[in-house]
Order: C-alpha cells, then sequence, then structure tokens
C-alpha cells in the first residue's frame, strides 16, 4: 500500500494496490477499523451530523458489520465516495466494503466483480416536481427539462422511459446532488429525478418540502444493497449475514431494547442461534458467538434502523412499502438461521 | 633532449564513463532513463497482475455497444441507442466547440485588456488591473460555478415565455433569454439557398481580395482608398441581391412559445451550460492573456512608439500598425499555453452540465460501463492529440510572425 501512495500521482496506480489481498477479514481486524465507502452526503442515508459523526441508514449497515467483526461500533472509516469513484475505491481495495445506495446490476456483479450481499433497500428512479407546475405524471412530461443527478443508473432508466413512452426530454446532467438541487429549484429544469428515496431525502432538505411533489410512477427497480468485492467469499458471508441478522431480528422481534434479555435464552431456538447461546455459527463464520447479537445492539434491528433514519417520523418521512418484511406484504425475507 | 610524442591515443577505456566529462553525462542520463523505463514497467507490471488477480481485464468492447444515455447538446446525429463511441464523439465536439469559441472571445477580451491596462487614462487602466487581478486568482472553477449560478439566478425560468399570455414577450420577436438558454431564431435552408450562401463565401474572397488591392495601391501609388465601408458592402450586398432574386430560400424558424407547455420549441438553443463554459473560460483565461499582451507591448522598445509618432502616424495607428505586430513575436507562445489551458479547463464543463467529452466518455459511459481505466487512457490519449495540434498548428502561425533574419 505504501508504494502505491508514493506513486499516486498515476491515475493507473489507483488500481493497483492490494486488490489480490484475499483476506479482507485479518486486514480489518489488523488494522482495527473497517474501511466502508459511503455517499459524500445524503440526508437519512449517510451523512455526517453536526458533531461531524456519520448517521444514516447505509452508515448503520457500516457499523453493524464493524460490531461484528471488530467489537465496536465506531470503529468504522468512512471514506466518502462519488458515484464515479466508488467502484474503483472498492476494486482498489481502499474501502473494505461500499455501502452506498448502489443498484445491484447483472453488470456490476457480473463484469465489474462485485459481490452484493443482499439488498437493504427496494427503492426505483422517481420524479419530483414543482406543485405548481401541474403535472400529475411523469407521462405528462414531453418536452420538459430533466435535472439528473450522474453517477447512477439514472441516465439510462431515464432514457429508457422517455423513449418507451414516445416523449421527448431535455437532460440536464449534474454531478452532484447539492447542485442538482439549486438547478431544480432556481426552475433550470422542471423536473428532477434520482432514485425515489434520494427524491424524500433531497425533498427534507427544502425550505418548503411541501410545494413539492413525487410523481407516482416509479419508472426502474433500484434493490439498493452493500457489496464487497469478488474472490473473498468469507468476507462476503460476514457482510451478507451481518444484513441478514439485522433482517431476521425484526422478523424475530429482537430490538435493541430487549436483545440483553432474549440474549440470556429463549424458547425460540433460531433466536438462540442467531444471538450466540445455542449452535456454533459465530465459528463458522469465523468470528466470535455474540458477533450478531452487538450487530443488532450497535443501531437496533432493521425496521428499527428504518425508523430512526427514514422512517416516516423522520423529515424524510419514507414509508416501508417495499421494504416491510414479507409477513406484512413487503419483499424482505431474509434466509434462516440454521 | 626532448621528444615529440603523438597525444595519448583517443581508445576509449571503461573507466572513462564516470572518469571522463565527455561521457559521464551520457551516463548518468542512461541510468536516469533506465530508473525511468523500469518504474513505468513497474507500475504498468503492477496494474496488469492487479487486474489478473480481481478478474478484470482491458477492453474496449464497449465502445461498440449502444450507450443507453440521453446528451442535452449534440452537433452530430445521436440517441440513446447510438454506440458509446458516438457518445465519446459527441463529447469531442463539444469540448472542441467549447474551446474554440473560448480562444476566440479570450483572445478578444485578452487583447483589448491588455492594451487598455496600459492606457494613461488612470481610471481605465486601473479598472483593467482589478479585472486582471480579481479573475486570475480565483480558480477557473469556481468562476463556472459563479456564472453558471448568476445566469440561473438572473434569468427567468423558461416557462416566463410560454403560453397565451406571457410575463415576458421574446426580444424583438424573436429572442428568448431563459436559465435553460437563448433561444434564437435557427435558419432553414431552403432549396436555391446553396447559391446565397455561395455567393456569401465568395464575397469574402472578395473582401480580401479588395483589402490587398487597395494595400497594394496604397504602396504603389500612395493614395488611400476607404477600407471598412466598401467591405461590409463587398460582403453583404451580392449575398442581399442573391438572396431576393432566388426568391428568399432562407427562412427563420422562430421559437414558438405555444408549442410546448415547459420549454419553447424551434429555434436554436444555446444552453445555460454552454454560455456559462464559455463565458467563465473566456474572461478568466482573458485574464491571463491579457497579461501576455501587456508584456509584449511593453517589450517593444519605446524608441519605435516615439519614431512612429515623430512619422505622424495617430496613436492608434501606432498600436495597430508598429507596435502590436512587433509585440506578437513576444504574445504568441505563451499564448499558445492559454489556449491548451482553454481546451483542458473545459473538461469542468460537467459541474454545470454540459456534456463535453469528460462528462460522456469519462463520466455517463464510465459510470455505466464501470470501464475507469479505459475511459481514463481514451481521454488522456484524446487531450493529448488535441493539445499537440494546437499547439503545432500555433507554432506554424508563431514561425509566420516571427523576425525573419536577412
Amino acid at each position: 500500500m505504501k508504494k502505491t501512495v508514493f506513486l499516486g500521482a498515476l491515475t493507473v496506480a489507483g488500481l493497483a494496490a492490494g486488490a489480490a489481498a484475499a483476506a479482507t477479514l485479518d486486514d480489518v481486524k489488523a488494522r482495527g477499523k473497517l474501511n466502508c465507502g459511503v455517499t459524500t452526503g445524503l440526508v437519512g442515508f449517510a451523512a455526517p451530523d453536526s458533531n461531524g459523526e456519520w448517521n444514516g441508514f447505509d452508515v448503520s449497515v457500516c457499523r453493524a458489520v464493524a460490531a461484528a467483526v471488530l467489537g465496536d461500533a465506531t470503529a468504522v472509516e468512512f471514506v466518502p465516495t462519488t458515484g464515479k469513484t466508488r467502484f474503483t475505491a472498492l476494486a482498489s481495495g481502499e474501502i473494505d466494503m461500499l455501502a452506498r445506495n448502489t443498484t445491484w446490476t447483472f453488470s456490476r456483479d457480473v463484469d465489474l466483480k462485485f459481490t452484493f450481499v443482499g439488498v437493504n433497500y427496494y427503492d426505483g428512479q422517481g420524479f419530483l416536481a414543482p406543485k405548481n407546475l401541474g403535472v400529475s405524471s411523469a407521462k405528462d412530461l414531453d418536452g420538459a427539462t430533466v435535472c439528473i443527478q450522474t453517477g447512477t443508473t439514472t441516465e439510462l432508466n431515464l432514457a429508457d422511459f422517455f423513449r418507451a413512452n414516445k416523449i421527448e426530454y431535455q437532460p440536464v446532467p449534474i454531478e452532484t446532488n447539492a447542485e442538482a438541487q439549486q438547478q431544480y429549484l432556481a426552475g433550470a429544469c422542471d423536473v428532477f429525478t434520482t432514485d425515489a428515496s434520494g427524491l424524500a431525502a433531497t425533498r427534507a432538505t427544502f425550505e418548503n418540502p411541501g410545494d413539492h411533489v413525487l410523481m407516482p410512477e416509479i419508472i426502474s427497480k433500484e434493490p439498493l444493497g452493500p457489496l464487497v468485492r469478488h474472490g473473498d467469499e468469507e468476507w462476503s458471508d460476514i457482510v451478507r449475514w451481518t444484513l441478514n441478522a439485522l433482517i431476521s431480528a425484526e422478523e424475530l422481534g429482537i430490538t435493541s431494547a430487549n436483545i440483553a434479555e432474549m440474549s440470556a435464552g429463549t424458547n425460540n431456538p433460531e433466536i438462540n442461534r442467531i444471538l450466540g447461546t445455542e449452535g456454533t455459527l459465530g465459528e463458522m463464520l469465523g468470528l466470535d458467538a455474540e458477533w450478531a447479537k452487538r450487530a443488532i445492539a450497535a443501531g437496533g434491528n432493521y425496521g428499527e434502523i428504518f425508523a430512526k433514519n427514514i422512517g416516516e417520523a423522520t423529515p424524510i418521512g419514507l414509508a416501508r412499502g417495499l421494504n416491510a418484511q414479507w409477513t406484512d406484504g413487503g419483499l424482505l425475507y431474509s434466509p434462516p438461521f440454521r | 633532449m626532448t621528444t615529440f610524442t603523438d597525444p595519448p591515443s583517443e581508445s576509449f577505456r571503461l573507466s572513462m564513463l564516470l572518469n571522463d566529462t565527455r561521457y559521464r553525462s551520457y551516463t548518468f542520463q542512461f541510468i536516469a532513463l533506465l530508473i525511468l523505463i523500469v518504474m513505468m514497467a513497474y507500475l504498468g507490471m503492477n496494474l496488469v497482475r492487479n487486474l489478473a488477480a480481481a478478474g478484470l481485464n482491458i477492453s474496449y468492447e464497449f465502445l461498440d455497444q449502444p450507450a443507453g444515455y440521453d446528451i442535452n447538446q449534440s452537433l452530430i446525429d445521436y440517441n440513446s441507442q447510438s454506440t458509446h463511441m458516438t457518445a465519446a464523439v459527441v463529447g469531442i465536439i463539444n469540448t472542441l466547440l467549447v474551446a474554440f469559441l473560448a480562444c476566440l472571445t479570450a483572445t478578444l477580451i485578452g487583447v483589448v485588456a491588455g492594451v487598455l491596462r496600459l492606457s494613461k487614462n488612470w481610471l481605465v487602466s486601473k479598472l483593467m488591473a482589478a479585472y486582471v487581478e480579481a479573475f486570475r486568482n480565483v480558480p477557473v472553477l469556481i468562476w463556472i460555478i459563479i456564472i453558471f449560478t448568476v445566469v440561473t439566478a438572473v434569468l427567468p425560468g423558461a416557462r416566463a415565455y410560454l403560453g397565451e399570455d406571457p410575463e415576458y414577450d421574446l426580444f424583438l420577436g424573436m429572442m428568448a433569454f431563459t436559465n435553460r438558454g437563448v433561444y434564437i431564431p435557427a435558419l432553414i435552408w431552403g432549396p436555391g439557398s446553396g447559391v446565397v450562401a455561395a455567393v456569401f463565401v465568395a464575397s469574402i474572397f472578395g473582401v480580401f481580395a479588395y483589402r490587398r488591392y487597395a494595400r497594394n495601391l496604397l504602396f504603389e501609388t500612395g493614395r488611400l482608398l476607404p477600407m471598412g465601408w466598401p467591405s461590409l458592402a463587398i460582403l453583404i450586398v451580392p449575398s442581399l441581391l442573391v438572396f431576393f432574386v432566388m426568391g428568399q430560400p432562407i427562412t427563420m424558424d422562430m421559437p414558438d412559445p405555444l408549442a410546448n407547455r415547459f420549454n419553447l420549441r424551434g429555434g436554436l438553443q444555446i444552453g445555460a451550460p454552454l454560455i456559462a463554459l464559455w463565458l467563465a473560460l473566456s474572461i478568466y483565461t482573458g485574464a491571463f492573456i491579457a497579461e501576455n499582451v501587456r508584456a509584449g507591448i511593453q517589450a517593444i522598445s519605446k524608441g519605435q512608439t516615439e519614431a512612429a509618432a515623430s512619422l505622424g502616424l495617430r496613436p492608434n495607428r501606432i498600436m495597430n500598425l508598429v507596435v502590436l505586430p512587433q509585440a506578437l513575436r513576444v504574445i504568441i507562445p505563451p499564448l499558445i499555453s492559454q489556449y491548451l489551458n482553454i481546451t483542458k479547463n473545459s473538461s469542468l464543463a460537467i459541474a454545470v452540465g454540459y456534456a463535453d467529452v469528460t462528462a460522456t466518455l469519462g463520466g455517463i459511459t464510465l459510470n455505466q460501463t464501470g470501464r475507469a481505466i479505459e475511459c481514463v487512457l481514451l481521454l488522456m490519449l484524446f487531450y493529448l492529440v488535441i493539445s499537440l495540434s494546437i499547439s503545432s498548428i500555433m507554432n506554424v502561425y508563431n514561425k509566420s510572425v516571427s523576425l525573419k533574419e536577412r
């Protein structure tokens, strides 16, 4: 790694660092810190608060993994990445995992050699428009100017949607959310498009959020989830099952409030297996028995994390929708712990 | 008795590589070169090895795939089904367009500001000094964003021009200034318009011919023909005549406020991103060029000005006929690097959503395909080729104005 820093002036060298390092778990343990790639700032998902502490829905996944692996939810080095730099950062080993509302797609999984460990938010691309524009459907947007935050799958979905509906538009691709937001508010574009969750988060920061509406159309499937490099299955298992532990915890009713009580032992063998009082699941992962207990205790179960960061009680105000447990009609379905 | 011996024969010994000053520099140069090659090779090998370890490869096949995204400004035929290659070409053309426009205006601004900074008028020279210092000392990205923000904040939205009873009427019935760009009438080339265009091109040659004739006449007989209005007349009158004779084949397509509820339709739209980028690059680089021009003018000895003045030339003519032609020799070489700067700085376009090559190939294409190394290598190649071309063209021009010793 040292050598790479030394020669870092060359762009190509950026990709050279330690891509071959297979044992991510050992690296993380030796370092004592988890390097987690997040956005450069999207309120509710990953953004530093007034004390410089990173908070948010994606951040909680990083913290849960750090708690499981290192026993300390604060032992995370958050690396802000842009849409452009995130994959290079992950491929080069600069970060151990990426939790940055990244859509799970075929080419990213297969061609770019990443492993998506699951989905922590089922999203879709939507449109945000001012109320006084008087548009009720995205299909009425013929001829409109559309601001796009680049660096996502957004541009492609947008082109497909307008082509499929045989209507025209003018794209204005803007690199950062902040700039795009400013363009939208100044009226330089009629509508703003990105993932619906991102739109809700952006709208929450507006002076008058009530003056803007989300169009009913969701024009794409955007399963967002954390990802790691191909080739280190031990590490991808850890991240995958940490995420699954958070989801299962909600399903099974383990919360940050009752976790101490439950870890004394319950009648439900699956809860016992997750919390490490029964079986040897932690050992199989290369961790200790209480890994999942710490992960859940770090920020609560999936439902608690959701409610605290982006749920309906927060300014972002997202409903659970597709992100409810399968038992409640949503898509969240964790494989069993046994 | 002294014997004359031949100077020692020049047989080359290995130790001379270090001890002999004639060869020592070669030795060090060779070693330095070797180290450089080894370092580059190490980096290259490192890259290849790590890519192989990660199971990745270098491949340019993605260039033939459909790009899948739209571009807001394209001078060639492009839609979302075109290939990534076409998207890159669209970006290249946009880069060249903004670079060309900015080079022209920056030169204009720079020459005017540079000359005025030397003005004897205190206010004018201080104003120009303030302009140069303000623009030269703030990063260009900040200027781009400031100008874009000002354009979007000051100008009305497009909807202010729309509808039956708009807030703003079209300027002169044909132009609209919105924060999405400026709409001007577009020319429609009807049948027979080729003749008009041909006559216009011929008139341009005519203007040059007339000016040459006038100059030769001046040199041979001393008669001074008027330059300004005949040039203008030669340029315009024949084209106008043909235009009416052919039955007005060129018509104008006006921006239409009623066709669409979101934007003006028709006409030619010069996008706000292009305007902001063009303006920012021009006035930013103009400040540097102004300094080059000032340096060039001050490099001309005062005797030249005084000699010209003693011949009775007016200050305007002294500047145009005596000082500037000589100053060009000093101005051109640094001007080349300013042109290169403009071209390279245009890659900041994505900050305001202008679709230059860094935004298409190095932005969306890179992002969608994830082929970062391939895209960045292509970008480097493109900027290298463009920069070398610009500097070779400018070097030819530099040769033509440089002092010819006889």
